[in-house]
């Protein structure tokens, strides 16, 4: 079975979405600093919260969109999708290299550490990172582009299940030290929850434009190496 | 969660400015990265123009020579 590439579909509807990142991004900010209220054991520390956890979800998530694109590809065999969740798992890889650094500013101000190993959350978010860390060197230390494809996509079936295993291992552990956000412990006033929700929806359209962006320079680079073979330049 | 009666004390800004201004340059740099690589492909492109319209010009070139004309009317079919 050979696989194909579907007719690149470049740029379209990166304008709007980009003008809504734009617009979003200040919107959240001003939520942020203005209008949730301070908390009364963290104080202004607080306000981490509402970049660090919306980062942590929306890099999970996008791990997990990596895996289900990587399906679409192993059941149709079109590379575009392979593209796309190739695009998914590296921008989520940079957004939790931000979660890493924001969660540890966090833990710093709050515990007086850098770095807590006992903490569950933080280190099964360190294994699942390093486990993605070993994505990319595999798919290029691979030439042939569809065996590439084909166990780029199986990486990322097997690693994007085992995400959500993870979130629920540590849901299900003793140590609830880290703080809670969703789920029966959440408590969050309105004016906080608004925030965050406004903060999470500023951040999602965030790694979808860039995902876009990513996925146009990516499409027009190979149009232009497929142009170039075709007039026999290189 | 709890809220504050009154704003506590500003002892811990400079961490929540530290994270914002890493997430905010983590963003910029990778913004940064993506405007070198389209100007990359951008010259790439210009190049593959050039290289495709070369032979096309010297074909008209070669079409003016073997046509009568004055000097000035072959140079306005080469600079079109």
């Amino acid at each position: 079975m050979s696989s194909r590439t579907s007719p690149p579909k470049n740029g379209r509807g990166l304008r709007p979405l980009s003008i809504v990142t734009i617009v979003a991004l200040p919107i959240a900010l001003v939520l942020v600093f203005f209008y949730a209220p301070i908390e009364a054991e963290e104080g202004f520390l607080q306000k981490i919260f509402y970049l660090h956890v919306p980062l942590a979800i929306i890099t999970l998530c996008g791990f997990v969109i990596g895996g289900l694109l990587a399906i679409v590809h192993l059941r149709t065999r079109d590379r575009s999708w392979d593209l796309r969740s190739y695009v998914a798992i590296h921008m989520s890889l940079i957004f939790g290299v931000g979660t890493l650094i924001t969660g540890s500013i966090w833990a710093r101000g709050s515990w007086g550490h850098w770095w807590v190993w006992s903490e569950p959350t933080l280190v099964s978010f360190l294994i699942i990172m390093l486990l993605y860390a070993t994505y990319q060197p595999l798919r290029f230390a691979i030439e042939d582009p569809e065996r590439q494809a084909r166990y780029a996509s199986v990486f990322a079936i097997v690693a994007g299940a085992f995400v959500p295993m993870n979130f629920l291992a540590v849901r299900l552990s003793s140590s609830y030290l880290h703080p809670r956000v969703l789920g029966s412990s959440s408590n969050l006033p309105p004016k906080m929850a608004f925030t965050f929700l406004i903060s999470l929806v500023a951040m999602a359209l965030l790694f979808a434009t860039l995902c876009s962006y990513e996925l146009t320079a990516k499409r027009t680079r190979m149009l232009l190496k497929a142009r170039s073979r075709t007039l026999g330049f290189r | 969660m709890a809220l504050a009666t009154s704003i506590p004390g500003s002892s811990n800004n400079g961490y929540v400015a530290a994270a914002y201004i890493v997430f905010f340059a983590i963003v910029l740099i990778y913004v940064a990265v993506m405007a070198l690589r389209l100007t990359r492909v951008e010259r790439d492109l210009r190049e593959l123009n050039e290289r495709a319209e070369r032979p096309r010009q010297e074909e008209i070139r070669r079409e003016g020579a073997g046509q009568e004309g004055t000097p000035s009317q072959t140079m306005e079919r080469e600079t079109v």
